[in-house]
């Protein structure tokens, strides 16, 4: 007796030890995250997801928000999230979503497809004005829902909307029951803490649903820390100094020195979505003499001023290398709608010329003359304080000043700028750049049917003052109310194609997606869309011990 | 003159000559891009290195130079111009002018200076060569900065209009321009020349403040205003010392023109 129970005592403590083992490392692979800590820019204006339209509010919905669907940053292709599955109907006006089962939001209250509902019909609510409810409005009439069963929903559009899936990346599904509001979230992290001015700090939710291959349950940080650091001089010194794990947008003077003192910190991911151009002003009823209207009207002309500027140097001397050449309305980087017939406009001055002279420009003196004798000089507007387009708008200086063609290059405060451009049109060309967060052409609507207020060379036009912007509105309107994506494609590329023939817009630049990560972070793979780096922050960890100053 | 002051005024009169031989010293220019180089290092080629764009930057600052320290005092000729019309007159007049002359004045200098500059520059044609845009921002710099000097001359005429002098000029049947040009200018002159010194600085200073918000003077024409634009990246200060340059020309130009300054004041 008294040696079976030594053995049965042995045999407890041993089972004791290794059960205790056991726990101890499993909590350790759930809890080993650590607290990641980056910079917001600005403060975030709000925490409701549906009215968010800046960048510190979308980073936050971001990582606290759960999603039916969500744009994979690295592939570009749509994945299921929330929604197990979903389908459009033929005549694009509904879609219907199969959401999964037994998901809590971070309250404890269960998600259904009331919440998917109540979100849809809160979104479309025109008081409140949500731009991200903006994208669904396709004609009139109300979106409306229909609950098929616990776990499917219906939602009917009044008129059809091409890529309509895609647009649930941006709705953060809110809780139809919950007495937390907005604060009740369905995505890996939730608000815990917010110092105005300070930071916010966001803490991993308890019942998010996702596990990883080998069952642990996401995400693995405990938390993140944002800190409020409008300051870029700042934000990189903490960088360096191992305060910060992440910087997610960097310019690539600050990436250069990066580079050079700590290469595997700074990642380049390639050519953004964003790009630089310039246009000329072709508003009929502008205060600029008319001779100069003629000019800028001309597709020769606009064409030939293309034509001069060495896209190359702009890339390699303003963004040090870290930029592409820009093509057209979409960067190379968008897989499936650039049109890759496209080329870049190769600086070619002596063609320029030759189009110039087409259109009865001369050259007297290292001078251009038009043909009624005036010499050809316009000025450049552009927003002061932007370092890389004041030196882009310089070095177009130099280019077209080879030409004979007189620059003056303006820089302007941001409001007066935007008052002369939009409002006086007291301006003969403008620089200014295009932040696309859409991969879709629906996107840029707004930009290129020649009614819209944001169609920069001539917005707001009652019919289309030229027949390429004719032709341009048809395309659009055609893509935008097909639902078949091959359709779609060939009018958004010919789009591209008339855009490269008359260029409007002289797009120059498209500017690489630089960042920075500590390589106490692990997991991390930049990217190009936003946020370009804590893309995939549920499967992000933070190994304290190697946290130490760069 | 004390040795200071010398080796002040030695300062200003080399910095002035230097800036002057610039098309000798630098005859590639200001624009001229050396694209293959930007933001080189000191070379034999380059002393100061390049800019962002590939420029020389030892050019830049030759005529940089050249155009803040000329068109400064210009500027300042202006503003204590506008001030002896505004201040020295309503010091002169008394009563209701000079209460008119004061309000107007105090009303000027408590608008903020700056917001004040940018809307004006933004009101601008923008069709200007760089040279005229320079010009154009000293002179609204030199129209907008009389406020100060004015309320100064006013206090000094005032004090004039009462004195001995004036009294017996005014006895002897002297009234009317006459008497202000004759009797009470000349008298105003020290505190003129203080005032006209003390401008030079502030509107070298105002342009490049102007110049760090973008808003001086328009590319490619150099100042020092734009130039100090550089020195917004502080983390790279201790990498590339050389860019320090046109600050450290500013405070020695600077200092120089308080050293001269204090004599003017003093005798003022």
């Amino acid at each position: 007796m008294k040696t079976i129970g030594r053995r049965a005592c042995l045999q407890i403590a041993f089972c004791f030890v290794f059960f205790s083992l056991v726990l101890t490392a499993d909590s350790a692979l759930a809890q080993s995250g650590g607290e990641l800590r980056f910079c917001l820019r600005s403060e975030p204006k709000t925490f409701d997801p549906l009215l968010v339209d800046e960048d510190a509010s979308l980073s936050i919905r971001y990582l606290t928000g759960g999603v039916l669907v969500r744009v994979n940053r690295h592939s570009q292709e749509l994945e299921p999230e929330l929604a197990e599955s979903w389908t459009i109907s033929k005549d694009g006006r509904q879609i219907t979503f199969k959401l999964r089962h037994g998901i809590l939001f971070s309250d404890g209250s269960p998600f259904s497809a009331e919440d998917v509902a109540f979100t849809m019909q809160r979104l479309m609510d025109p008081a409140l004005h949500s731009s991200t409810g903006d994208s669904f409005r396709s004609g009139s009439g109300a979106v409306s829902t229909k609950i098929v069963a616990p776990d499917e929903i219906a939602i009917i559009f009044p008129a059809p909307i091409a890529g309509v899936d895609r647009l649930f990346d941006q709705v953060a599904i809110m809780s139809a029951h919950s007495p937390k509001k907005e604060a009740a979230v369905l995505g890996p992290f939730m608000v815990a803490e917010y110092k105005a001015g300070s930071s916010v700090l966001l803490q991993r939710n308890p019942n998010y649903w996702k596990k990883d291959s080998k069952g642990r349950r996401l995400p693995y940080l405990d938390s993140i820390r944002l800190d409020i650091q409008p300051n870029r001089d700042v934000e990189m010194l903490r960088f360096k100094r191992g305060e910060l794990d992440l910087i997610n947008t960097l310019d690539s003077d600050y990436f250069d020195r990066l580079a050079s003192s700590s290469p595997g910190l700074a990642h380049d991911a390639g050519a953004t979505l964003d790009s630089d151009f310039m246009w000329f002003n072709q508003v009929a009823s502008a205060p600029i003499p008319e001779y100069k209207r003629a000019w800028f009207a001309s597709g020769n002309f606009r064409r030939a001023i293309s034509q001069a500027i060495n896209r190359d140097d702009l890339a390699r001397v303003v963004f040090g290398g870290h930029a592409q050449p820009a093509i057209g309305p979409v960067s190379t980087s968008n897989k499936f709608w650039f049109n890759s017939k496209l080329k870049v406009e190769p600086y070619r001055p002596d063609a320029a010329l030759e189009r110039l002279k087409a259109d009865g420009f001369h050259l007297q003196n290292g001078v251009l003359f038009d043909k009624s004798g005036n010499a050809v000089e316009f000025s450049i507007v552009t927003n002061a304080g932007s370092k890389p387009r004041e030196r882009m708008a310089v070095m177009v200086q130099e280019d077209l000043g080879k030409l004979g063609i007189k620059v003056n290059v303006v820089t302007l405060d941001f409001p007066s700028l935007i008052e002369r451009i939009s409002q006086k049109f007291n301006y003969e060309a403008a620089m200014l750049g295009f932040r696309n967060v859409d991969l879709d052409p629906n996107g840029q609507m707004n930009i290129w049917l020649s009614s819209a207020e944001d169609h920069a060379w001539n917005p707001q036009q009652k019919s289309p003052a030229t027949a390429w912007e004719a032709e341009i509105d048809r395309l659009m309107r055609a893509q935008a109310s097909s639902v078949d994506p091959k359709k779609r494609k060939e009018s958004f590329d010919r789009v591209q194609e008339i855009v490269a023939e008359q260029a409007p817009f002289i797009y120059l630049v498209n500017p690489n997606a630089l960042s920075a990560v500590a390589a106490s972070v692990e997991g991390a793979n930049p990217g190009i869309l936003s946020p370009q780096t804590f893309w995939n922050a549920e499967r992000l960890t933070v190994n304290g011990t190697t946290r130490a100053s760069r | 003159m004390n040795v200071a002051r010398k080796l002040a005024c030695a300062v200003v009169v080399a910095v002035c000559a230097v800036s002057l031989a610039a098309n000798w010293l630098a005859p590639e220019g200001y624009a001229k891009q050396f694209r293959e180089t930007p933001n080189a290092p000191p070379s034999h080629q380059h002393w100061l290195g390049t800019d962002d764009v590939g420029r020389d930057r030892f050019a830049r600052v030759l005529y940089g130079t050249r155009i803040s320290l000329l068109l400064a005092p210009a500027a300042a000729l202006i503003s204590t111009a506008l001030a002896v019309l505004v201040g020295g007159l309503a010091g002169y007049l008394g009563g209701i002018w000079l209460r008119l002359a004061r309000g107007f004045t105090d009303l000027f200098l408590s608008l903020p200076w700056l917001f004040l500059l940018i809307t004006v520059r933004a009101l601008l044609p923008l069709n200007v060569s760089p040279m005229v845009s320079v010009l154009i921002t000293f002179f609204v710099l030199g129209v907008l900065g009389w406020a100060a000097s004015a309320r100064v001359l006013s206090t000094s005429a005032d004090g004039l209009r009462n004195s001995d002098f004036i009294l017996q000029a005014r006895a002897s049947g002297l009234h009317g321009p006459r008497l202000f040009f004759v009797h009470v200018l000349p008298n105003l002159k020290p505190v003129l020349y203080a005032q006209f010194w003390i401008s030079i600085p502030v509107f070298i200073l105002s342009e490049a403040n102007l110049g760090i918000l973008g808003l001086g003077v328009a590319e490619p024409m150099p100042s020092w205003g734009s130039l100090l634009r550089e020195l917004e990246g502080l983390i790279s200060f201790r990498e590339e010392p050389w860019k320090l340059a046109p600050l450290l020309l500013l405070i020695v130009v600077m200092t120089s023109f308080q050293l001269l300054l204090s004599n003017e004041e003093v005798t003022a």
